[in-house]
């Protein structure tokens, strides 16, 4: 049977791996090919690579980087991070990437997601929906590394990205980012419930529970985190990890 | 020497790159008098079956593919859309295949009480190898390949079934007709397991 992926999702800044808190305070944790090599031995189901600012700093993509972590993956491997053209998306996957993120452009240039579904399939291009509660209480899709408020609401977001062409959606929450509190489940739901399209879970994750409850409560396909690959302990010391199969296996089937 | 076919179907660096890792040389190529002198080809492809095609016939590349595979016989490995491009046709588009496996590629379709069915089928699956050899020769127990596709093969004669999967219901992950083999999955992102695949190809 299909296993549900368990993606770690690194943040890229200055080219080093980072760590957020609710999209804030990166906090340096290594080298990124360090950790490929490591995530290569554990065996991991797939990596997401996300340079947080790219586009803030309006760069392109830091392709040298990108093609060295390329040459060293031997899992499925999706990059985001200052994508704005199908030029981008063209040269990204000459490198070896599967799949590239979008995540401002999708909000502020929708066409965009149908021209590189069009041309590069579905299956590869993923949006990535950034997601805050607004004062009110309702959620609100975010932009440029979670600065702006686009105002759209995310499952109906959602439903237009797939529509256009999107093949999967990473479904990230601000509030819970790097909280290790666990997933929005709400949020989770609300979307995976609305779109045909895998929605991949990600922001909170702290221990393997939450992975079951993003699956069999929240109905992602997959989910992602970041703290729990790089921290260990109640002072976040930087450390490399992955469950293994058998505790994956235990937990998700 | 090995030729990876790049007809401008998706991502073939990632194909070299696990060569590569396996200590063999491959060439990148669309260039026929290059394929004319591969040992061995490789068929990759991400997208759609009809653009696959067309591109294929536009770069000039159906005879030396047909006679390289059908004559000379030499091996030829189709991934994903590669394996599809090796029947007679697809659901997906009205151009015909290569036809060198007698079979159709199908559209995923799952009822609404199946609904947890996701496609694209995207991830890590098992797969039930019918034939221990060849390809799948001294694989390592319980092997896992990574998948991602909307539509799925059909064979029409059984010999011609490699591997099975299930998602959903059964379906062929892997084929082979004499020199001709073919994985739905994708063996260059599937970590030892898929590099046992190519070095049992590019040995076998």
């Amino acid at each position: 049977m299909l296993k549900a992926r368990v993606i770690p999702c690194l943040l890229l800044k200055n080219e080093g791996l980072v760590k957020t808190v609710r999209f804030k305070n990166p906090k340096y944790v290594g080298d990124p090919l360090n950790a490929v090599k490591i995530f290569n031995e554990k065996e991991v189901d797939e990596l997401i690579f996300l340079d947080i600012s790219a586009t803030t700093e309006n760069r392109k993509p830091p392709v040298k980087l990108i093609s060295q972590i390329a040459t060293e993956c031997f899992m499925p491997f999706c990059y985001g991070g200052g994508v704005s053209s199908v030029e981008d998306i063209a040269e990204l996957f000459k490198l070896g990437v599967e799949k590239v993120a979008i995540n401002t452009q999708a909000v502020e240039n929708p066409s965009l997601i149908k021209r590189a579904a069009d041309l590069f399939g579905s299956q590869s291009i993923v949006v990535s929906i950034d997601v805050k509660k607004n004062l009110f209480g309702k959620y609100r899709v975010f932009t440029h590394g979670g600065k702006k408020d686009s105002k759209l609401d995310p499952v109906e977001f959602a439903v237009q990205m797939q529509e256009m062409g999107a093949g999967e959606l990473l479904v990230n929450s601000i509030d819970r980012d790097g909280t290790m509190m666990g997933y929005d489940l709400t949020l989770t739901k609300k979307v995976s419930e609305a779109v045909t399209v895998p929605v991949i879970a990600c922001g909170g994750a702290g221990d393997l529970d939450d992975f079951a409850d993003a699956v069999k409560k929240g109905g992602a396909s997959a989910v992602s985190a970041g703290s729990m690959f790089v921290f260990q302990g109640q002072y976040r010391s930087v450390l490399i990890t992955y469950p293994s199969i058998k505790e994956l296996e235990r937990e998700l089937n | 020497m090995i030729a990876i076919i790049d007809y401008k179907m998706g991502n073939v660096g990632s194909i070299a790159n696990m060569l590569k890792k396996i200590g063999e040389q491959a060439i990148v190529t669309c260039d026929v008098s290059i394929i004319e002198r591969a040992e061995k080809l490789i068929l990759p492809g991400v997208g759609a079956f009809d653009t696959g095609m067309t591109n294929l016939a536009q770069l000039g590349l159906l005879p030396v593919l047909n006679r390289k595979a059908l004559e000379d016989k030499v091996p030829v490995l189709g991934i994903c859309l590669g394996m599809q491009l090796l029947t007679k046709g697809s659901e997906e588009g009205e151009r015909p295949g290569l036809g060198w496996i007698d079979g159709e590629t199908l559209k995923f379709k799952f009822e609404k009480n199946e609904s947890a069915l996701k496609v694209p089928h995207m991830g890590w699956n098992s797969v039930t190898i019918k034939h221990e050899n060849g390809i799948f020769r001294d694989m390592h127990a319980e092997p896992k390949f990574y998948f991602v596709h909307s539509y799925y093969v059909r064979c029409n004669k059984d010999s011609d079934i490699l591997a099975t999967t299930h998602y959903g219901h059964e379906f062929t992950s892997s084929v082979r007709r004499e020199n001709i083999w073919g994985t739905q999955f994708h063996p260059e992102k599937s970590h030892k397991f898929g590099m046992k695949v190519f070095q049992n190809f590019v040995n076998g």
